[in-house]
């Protein structure tokens, strides 16, 4: 109900009118709408804090009557997946072995390779460039079989070595995507002025253009934190049973056939596999934004 | 700019090209080499290891006769056809209602757009919780006294894509809704002002001048869309699992399956071709839109 004033014709941002009949509707629209999306949050959080005599009675939306973190307790400890009864923290911890050498090589490559693409091109790397951006496209059950063997061969299927390299392999169109696009559209002359000054390749990347570009390994190490935990096909296929990931554990634990469902632990094990991308999300905000629209953008 | 240097000799601007090692290996060996040895394979008698034993056409052919493959592709053409509809309906919508200069916009995209941030496993495990007859939808609407009524989505055959487009949509609306804002916002205000003096309803303005404008926005969006779609593959493993029987199958899963637990990879390689043919279908009419010369650029097709 902000207060309107002049006669005169208006300037700047149209003026907000918090309760016109159009502004109402648009506000319902958006609410209905925010509800759908919160409803499957809403129901995680509560149906974990739930025992079971309670889910059994009651229905999923009402708020447990009685809080208890017992869930949570057994499924980060005790849950089982298959044969073992370890919980999803066995999942949390390869996960976060998978995630922070996958995350630190693929970002390294890539941005030393988006800078040579812009800064330094070569006969063909234009071609090579073009052809990365379309090989995201394929689907990756294409080449899933030859992987297979060619990680067998070099030794190194079934490992953390093995699913280390496989999402690097797999996240180096969109990260060269983006770091090409950011230092491209950095002033060119700095890179001459640093040329003149007798600089080199590596000097000008670690010198000049690496501190010039926190904002952008921030939206890279958001993508790839996001893209490489949620990841599950690379982790069944190419870490080894030992090293499954978080979501594969979470799986096995909630479509696992024996035993009786525990609906609240299959909850919490799902709500603690999701946090550590929404954490992500909750405090990166505008860099996820980001990082999602890149994808977009064209190269 | 430094790009148009021409080196003469191998040597010259070496580092670069050191640099580019990962990125020339990845695609010769990876997009371009996999690729190849898959269609090439596709076309022997591999049963669990890759033999060069070529048969021709014989595994599309008997691809084509497995009723799991067919059902695959109905439900991935159902999914495809519904999820990209409703997305891009939907996510317009709400990134033209989040255009209006409302508040609380950041409080509402950040609700929009967190199930993106979420794993397929996740959003599949957590609409499989909402959606199952014992405890969820079904037996909410009957405790409010509806005492016949029937939700079957996941225990009826017939109704299981159905579900895996719901959690899709909840999933995927919100990065569409956030790509089009982006569009919306790249629109010249001048355009609005104009439209307003002529008097022309919002909605028409939408329709007939917006829209037509964000033709690039839409068609990215699209083959952004359609190229997961395609590859949908672990929001099926955790919601149903294909099941109940094949019902909801789609054709990652048949070729995973195939390739992995069967151990029969002509079958595998046969089906994995034809999902990339898809993907071409989809893929090369774009490229040659979007790539075409630039000079060009602003014309109008057709």
């Amino acid at each position: 109900m902000s207060s309107s004033l002049s006669s005169a014709e208006p300037r700047g941002s149209r003026p907000k009118r918090f309760l016109s009949p159009a502004s109402i509707m648009i506000y319902s629209a958006l609410l209905v709408a925010a509800i759908y999306y919160l409803i499957p949050l809403y129901v995680m959080i509560m149906t974990s804090l739930k025992g079971m005599p309670e889910i059994r009675l009651g229905n999923i939306f009402s708020p447990p009557v009685e809080v208890t973190f017992q869930p949570w307790a057994t499924a980060w400890n005790s849950a089982c997946t298959g044969l073992y009864c370890e919980g999803i923290k066995v999942g949390f911890f390869n996960s976060m072995k998978i995630l922070v050498p996958s995350v630190i090589l693929s970002i390294i490559i890539a941005s030393v390779n988006g800078y040579a693409l812009s800064n330094w091109r070569f006969k063909g790397s234009e071609l090579f460039f073009t052809a990365l951006i379309f090989g995201a496209f394929i689907p990756y059950q294409v080449m899933l079989y030859p992987l297979v063997i060619i990680t067998r061969q070099l030794g190194i299927f079934g490992t953390l070595t093995g699913v280390v390299v496989i999402h690097t392999i797999f996240g180096m169109p969109i990260l060269t995507l983006l770091f090409r696009n950011y230092f491209v559209s950095l002033p060119p002359e700095l890179f001459k002025a640093a040329r003149v000054d007798g600089a080199g390749f590596w000097r000008i990347f670690l010198q000049i253009m690496l501190p010039m570009s926190l904002p952008i390994f921030v939206v890279a190490v958001i993508l790839q934190v996001t893209g490489i935990w949620n990841d599950f096909l690379f982790g069944v296929i190419f870490a080894g049973t030992k090293n499954f990931p978080m979501t594969v554990q979470l799986n096995n634990i909630v479509n696992s056939t024996q035993g009786v469902k525990e609906y609240n632990v299959n909850m919490a094990a799902t709500i603690l596999t999701g946090a550590v991308p929404l954490l992500v999300y909750f405090f990166s905000g505008k860099y996820f934004v980001r990082g999602i629209a890149a994808g977009a953008v064209k190269g | 700019m430094a790009g148009s240097r021409r080196p003469f000799a191998p040597l010259r601007n070496l580092n670069a090209k050191i640099a580019a090692v990962p990125m020339i290996v990845t695609v010769l060996v990876v997009f371009v080499g996999c690729t190849l040895w898959t269609v090439v394979y596709s076309f022997t008698s591999s049963r669990s290891l890759p033999t060069l034993d070529f048969v021709g056409m014989d595994q599309y052919v008997r691809l084509f006769r497995t009723s799991r493959w067919t059902v695959s592709l109905k439900n991935l053409a159902i999914f495809g056809v519904l999820s990209l509809s409703f997305s891009l309906v939907l996510g317009f919508i709400l990134a033209a209602l989040m255009d209006q200069k409302i508040r609380f916009e950041n409080t509402f995209r950040t609700i929009f757009l967190y199930p993106h941030a979420l794993s397929f496993i996740v959003t599949g495990l957590v609409w499989q919780w909402i959606l199952t007859p014992a405890y969820g939808v079904q037996k909410v609407v009957r405790d409010l006294g509806f005492e016949t009524f029937t939700f079957p989505i996941l225990t009826d055959g017939r109704f299981t894509i159905y579900a895996i487009v719901i959690a899709g949509l909840w999933q995927g609306t919100g990065l569409v809704m956030a790509l089009m804002l982006a569009g919306l916002r790249n629109i010249d205000d001048e355009i609005w002002k104009a439209a307003r003096v002529d008097g022309i309803p919002a909605w028409k303005t939408y329709l007939f001048i917006i829209i037509p404008m964000m033709r690039p926005v839409f068609i990215t969006t699209l083959v952004i869309i359609s190229a997961t779609i395609v590859k949908v593959y672990d929001l099926v493993v955790a919601l149903t699992n294909g099941g109940p029987g094949i019902s909801s199958e789609v054709p990652a899963k048949y070729v995973y399956d195939l390739m992995f637990s069967r151990g029969n990879l002509g079958q595998g390689l046969a089906a994995s071709t034809i999902m990339l043919t898809t993907v071409l279908i989809i893929l090369v009419p774009w490229a040659l839109l979007e790539f075409r010369p630039r000079y060009r650029k602003g014309e109008v097709s057709k």
